[in-house]
């Protein structure tokens, strides 16, 4: 089989934060009823992590689940597991309501590392992120510029942007413009 | 800039974050009903100055509809609250009560 490449194949760029393009992700979107038992433990065992509440993601570095909308998560696991994953999960949910797709060609990831990046956000996006509301560990869908997109805060320094991979180029460009030297506004 | 509630996520959602879906509680007339129904159900909208029902999808976030109930004039938006339902719950028509005594939206007051 042909090899697998992200959309910007790793870009990166240092401007007052830096912006680089995460690389390959494994991710699979489940849709189902996420307050029913045996939904919550299909997607937990498969996930090694349990189900965050709204508005939130339960992950560590390549592995996890973020909470998407009140019937959806996204899994993410490392990119070459997401077959065997997505086998392993749609067996686990075999007989329930639920829904598993494999997404991660789908999308692309971007991280921003920099003590000034809930600025950088600010500039792009409508939500609300300053630190008293967007905490650590909060996944938010909204959207950066034209486009929908997810943002995800990892640590106090460092936010992960996820999109469409078909806008991976606007995403990284907007990032990059936002980002750059002299562009600093302070405020958080 | 209206700033709604999205009862679904529970996050406050701009405006632009936000997809308009017309007018709230209308009754979907079919196969069987009169010219006059139908009529009203296809083009006749309210169009007021003051309260107002709605329907909006938050379509960049959750993706999901909702309903809001706000002030055409002011902007002032009076609560949100799920879709799954054919009428304001009475907490919001209360609401709307404090604020806008005497207020008429079709046949609700």
């Amino acid at each position: 089989m042909s090899e697998p490449v992200s959309a910007l194949r790793g870009e990166s760029y240092d401007g007052h934060i830096r912006v680089e393009e995460a690389g390959l992700r494994g991710m699979i979107t489940v849709r189902g009823d996420l307050s029913s038992e045996a939904v919550a433990r299909a997607v937990g065992e498969v996930s090694g992590v349990e189900v965050p509440g709204p508005n939130a993601a339960n992950a560590s570095d390549a592995r996890g689940l973020c909470w998407m909308s009140p019937d959806e998560l996204l899994l993410l696991v490392p990119h070459a597991e997401a077959g065997e994953t997505l086998r392993r999960l749609s067996d686990a949910l075999a007989g329930e309501h639920a829904l598993v797709v494999d997404v991660s060609d789908a999308r692309a990831t971007f991280r921003l590392t920099g003590a000034p990046v809930r600025e950088v956000l600010a500039k792009l996006t409508p939500a609300d992120v300053s630190p008293g509301v967007f905490e650590l560990g909060a996944f938010r869908r909204t959207r950066l510029a034209q486009v929908p997109a997810a943002i995800w805060m990892r640590d106090a320094q460092t936010a992960e942007v996820v999109c469409f991979r078909s806008v991976a180029r606007y995403m990284f460009d907007l990032l990059a413009t936002a980002a750059r030297p002299g562009g600093e506004v302070g405020y958080f | 800039m209206l700033i709604l509630h999205c009862p679904n996520c529970g996050v406050d959602a701009d405006e632009t974050e936000l997809a308009p879906g017309g007018e709230a509680h209308l009754t979907r007339e079919g196969p069987g009903s009169s010219d006059e129904e139908f009529e009203q159900y296809l083009f006749l909208r309210e169009n007021p100055r003051g309260v107002h029902f709605e329907r909006w999808r938050h379509a960049m976030g959750c993706g999901k509809w909702f309903h809001a109930a706000r002030c055409t004039t002011t902007m002032e938006v009076f609560g949100t609250y799920p879709a799954q339902t054919s009428e304001p719950p009475q907490e919001i028509r209360d609401r709307i009560s404090d604020r806008r005594p005497g207020w008429r939206w079709r046949e609700l007051s």
